[in-house]
């Protein structure tokens, strides 16, 4: 549906470069999102709304909490506080499977492909709503068979759009990483997502199969699914992504169309520290005149105490 | 040496009840372990739940054997559920811990002072197989004469018996084959990324130790029709552990690994013991007393078992029909 996407791509146009903005068609909305772990607080996120058939990049240094955040969207983590929803329905305290169900399916950092499964199989996992799964229907075949075999043709057809169907009776512990990465993808879309969350999909990957992965992932926004992706590398997040969320220590600190989000000096600031164009000798200085500034009043506070 | 005897009375073995048993008990820790990859330990406590359930119906009770043997497979049920709700959505290892400490839980209980008057204390339980006994149209003696030979009430159990395996590994064929049965297996590999496809994984793993636990219910039948009598004894831990080596040797995830396992450890256990135990009896025995007595002698079986075991894990880990490739894979 590609005039969707142009209307979804030109609805963003007026939409403002600044954290938490609001989205003519959000698909995803969350707000006052946190969580801690002990003392740390790894997530803080105040409002923020994914903007439905585009490709939104989730970037931020190491330790911003965008796998964390992640994990709290999917419910495969509970956050101690906040509101979600997905098409208009609360996620609140809904269990990952049921999330998944929706319509909002993930895929992980570390690829997690089903080793001792071959490939096709991998894939039929992923459909939903399978008659077989049930525990009395699954003893009698014929009761599931037409489903299964509907689900195979659509794996099959999948397989070969992700360059897997030569692979298709091999274990998928026997892949390479990329391979499992497309896996994975291919999986996930078995299961006919709204919206396909990919966690770091180019991490490990080679250059060749960067391009290709690059590709299918622009390919989903092609059939009219929405992307949520987290990254790292940024020529990705250049090539592909309409809009760009930035998370550093847990909250999102910086929104808008990928060139904005780059020049923006808050993010400037996250990724490479406030004091990146300071001079070291000038920096140096400073401290040690506020060290002794400290020291003297030191001084003079014991002097105080003695007298 | 008596060859004869020695491979007649292995065959016995190798076939008889306690083969039924251990077959039956394994297909449990299959559905567990080698499809769902939940670690049961405490088979020996589904076995025993509904061996006692059935028996004290009859013996305590004065009711009908028939449903004592429906209610012990309702108990076992329960006894799954108990486990699993409190252990199942945490890491594998809490089953495990759960599993070997209620098998001893009960099998203490049953074996009580004060439960005395209900399960029959450490005595157990007899005089309830009379209804199963009357249905048994075999007389005299079957087997291969002059080699190997069976009482007609041990060929009616061990007939019953092959045929409840029979029907156990056609219902885990066709359970396995399923989609649902394609579930338990992701969730062996890999419970995040099912559930990121949408499955319950926590109810699929619920239903595995329920279905699990109903074989082990089966096996705790044949253990007492065997015997004519269920006592704590027979139901200690190692009977979870010997039925997890049958299932190591036959190969796990395989229907029939449990069938050819069982099979296989009761010919060669009763065959160790039996070669040890001629070697060292008689005026002139094979092996000097200076080396071994025949006390020392019955213990040896275990010592070649273990070694046998061990070989098995380093040339053939994947067990008689696993697939050496897919165990290679685990090593990533």
């Amino acid at each position: 549906m590609p005039a969707d996407i142009s209307t979804a791509q030109s609805d963003l146009a007026g939409v403002a470069h600044e954290p938490g903005a609001e989205k003519p068609d959000p698909i995803l909305v969350a707000d006052s999102i946190t969580r801690s772990f002990g003392g740390l607080t790894a997530v803080d996120v105040e409002h923020v709304e994914i903007q439905r058939g585009v490709i939104t990049a989730l970037i931020g240094p190491n330790g911003a909490g965008k796998t964390t955040f992640f994990n709290l969207l999917t419910g495969f983590d509970r956050p101690d506080s906040g509101t979600w929803s997905f098409k208009g329905k609360s996620l609140n305290k809904m269990p990952a499977y049921r999330v998944a169900r929706l319509g909002m399916i993930r895929t992980f950092q570390l690829t997690k492909v089903l080793s001792r499964l071959t490939v096709i199989e991998n894939m039929r996992v992923g459909a939903i709503g399978q008659r077989g799964e049930g525990l009395f229907s699954a003893m009698f075949a014929p009761l599931w068979r037409p489903q299964e075999d509907a689900n195979t043709k659509r794996a099959d057809a999948l397989l070969e759009r992700f360059l897997l169907l030569e692979k298709r009776e091999d274990f998928a512990g026997s892949l390479s990483g990329g391979q499992r990465k497309l896996l994975e993808m291919a999986r996930a879309l078995m299961a006919d997502p709204e919206l396909v969350m990919l966690d770091e999909p180019m991490a490990g990957v080679n250059p060749a199969l960067k391009q290709s992965l690059l590709g299918h992932v622009k390919s989903l926004r092609g059939e009219g699914r929405t992307v949520l992706f987290v990254e790292h590398d940024m020529d990705m997040v250049r090539d592909i992504s309409d809009w760009v969320i930035v998370m550093a220590q847990g909250k999102v600190i910086a929104e808008g169309p990928p060139d904005s989000v780059m020049g923006d000096p808050r993010v400037i600031d996250a990724y490479l520290g406030s004091h990146h164009d300071q001079d070291l000798s000038e920096m140096e200085e400073e401290i040690l005149a506020e060290a002794l500034a400290e020291v003297e009043g030191g001084h003079a506070a014991s002097r105080e105490d003695i007298r | 040496m008596d060859w004869q005897s020695l491979f007649g009375l292995s065959l016995q073995q190798m076939i008889g009840p306690t083969a039924v048993i251990y077959c039956l008990a394994a297909i449990g820790l299959n559905v567990h372990f080698g499809y769902t990859g939940l670690l049961n330990f405490g088979q020996a406590g589904f076995m025993a739940v509904a061996a006692y359930t059935m028996t004290s119906f009859v013996t305590t009770w004065g009711l009908s054997l028939w449903l004592g043997l429906v209610v012990g497979l309702g108990v076992s049920v329960v006894l799954a559920l108990l486990l699993g709700v409190p252990t199942l959505r945490l890491r594998a290892d809490y089953l495990a811990i759960v599993t070997i400490a209620a098998a001893e839980i009960i099998r203490q209980t049953v074996g009580s002072a004060s439960l005395v008057d209900y399960f029959g204390g450490q005595d157990g339980l007899t005089d309830f197989i009379a209804d199963f006994r009357n249905l048994n149209p075999f007389s005299g003696e079957y087997g291969i004469p002059g080699l190997v030979e069976w009482r007609a009430y041990d060929w009616f159990v061990m007939v019953v018996g092959w045929i409840v395996v029979a029907l156990s590994c056609l219902v885990v064929w066709a359970l396995m084959r399923s989609p649902w049965g394609r579930v338990l297996k992701s969730i062996r590999e890999d419970e995040d990324a099912v559930r990121s496809l949408g499955k319950n994984v926590y109810a699929y793993k619920m239903q595995s130790l329920v279905i699990g636990g109903l074989f082990g219910a089966l096996a705790g039948f044949f253990t007492a029709f065997r015997s004519a009598a269920v006592g704590p004894s027979f139901f200690a831990t190692d009977i979870t552990f010997f039925a997890y080596t049958v299932l190591l040797i036959g190969g796990a995830a395989r229907v029939f690994g449990p069938v050819v396992g069982s099979m296989i450890l009761w010919f060669l256990l009763t065959f160790l013991g039996e070669f040890f135990a001629q070697a060292t009896s008689g005026a002139n025995p094979l092996i000097p007393t200076a080396i071994m007595t025949s006390n020392q002698a019955s213990l040896m079986r275990f010592v070649f078992l273990g070694l046998g075991l061990m070989l098995l894990m380093i040339y053939r880990p994947q067990g008689i029909f696993g697939d050496r490739k897919e165990l290679a894979l685990d090593a990533r």
